[in-house]
């Protein structure tokens, strides 16, 4: 019995759905930057295992770009959660409705 | 590079990954949410040594936890009255997110076992040792438009960010009073 790549595959969807039900069900917008993390990272972990085990260090070379997505995605999404913060007071998605008609 | 202990550790860091994912989004208090997330993210950091991406493993550490989650750390002092203890939420719909998800989780896991062909290299031939001076050369060759696109993106939207999130935002007009 060996660590396969389905191995791999399969903690990565385990931690793609986690982010998924955090998306879908929790109203804190901080804690759906957290799930997004979270799909992120998953996405990540399956492109290094294709990486590894194609031999081809591209897959890595996609990691990277996605993670400097994911800073510049969490500095751009917590200033606008500290500025609708500031102007509701509040940062939960179901009282900030104002772009509903 | 199969032998037991290398196993049961492989599994144990899959086991640290999959339990504080569920307390990211299981947890009442964000502040839990947010040790989870850590540990989800040096569990991965893990998970990337086994597959020989060493120098991923470590910007996953810089980046994520060093750099992200303080981030969202500070977005949630930022946000939460502390002294009045509102850094409770409830959940939204739980059981249709729950179905749906795991569903999808079901679809996602038999493709993955039962349907798929996987392409991989033999055994021999998958990725050895350091993979630090391959990636060094494909920044600088292959993927150098790439590489200075995205830092223009990430300084772009660091100096949005901060706009964004300045406190003191005066209406300029143009008689400059």
């Amino acid at each position: 019995m060996e660590i396969g790549m389905t191995h791999y595959l399969a903690l990565s969807a385990f931690m793609f759905t986690t982010g998924v039900i955090g998306v879908l069900t929790r109203r804190n917008a901080i804690v759906i930057f957290m799930s997004i993390e979270l799909m992120l990272n998953a996405v990540n972990l399956s492109l290094v295992t294709f990486s590894h085990y194609l031999n081809d260090v591209q897959g890595q070379m996609l990691v990277f770009f996605v993670m400097t997505v994911a800073a510049a995605e969490a500095a751009v999404g917590l200033a606008i959660v500290i500025s609708m913060f500031r102007n509701k007071q509040t940062i939960n998605i179901d009282e900030i409705n104002i772009l509903k008609y | 590079m199969n032998s037991l202990a290398y196993q049961i550790i492989f599994y144990l860091f899959a086991a640290i990954i999959v339990g504080s994912a569920a307390l990211v989004v299981i947890s009442k208090n964000i502040i839990h949410s947010a040790f989870g997330l850590l540990f989800t993210f040096f569990g991965v950091a893990a998970i990337y040594v086994y597959l020989n991406a060493d120098f991923i493993a470590v910007t996953q550490i810089v980046v994520y936890v060093g750099g992200i989650l303080v981030l969202l750390l500070f977005g949630v002092m930022l946000t939460n009255k502390i002294t009045q203890a509102d850094l409770k939420t409830e959940t939204l719909n739980p059981v249709p997110g729950l179905l749906i998800t795991l569903s999808v989780l079901a679809m996602l896991l038999y493709t993955f076992y039962f349907r798929a062909k996987w392409v991989t290299v033999p055994v021999d031939q998958q990725l050895r040792g350091t993979v630090v001076e391959p990636i060094g050369i494909a920044t600088m060759t292959t993927y150098v438009l790439p590489f200075e696109i995205v830092s223009i993106v990430l300084m772009v939207a660091l100096l949005g960010a901060a706009y964004i999130a300045r406190a003191d935002r005066k209406v300029q007009t143009k008689e400059g009073k």
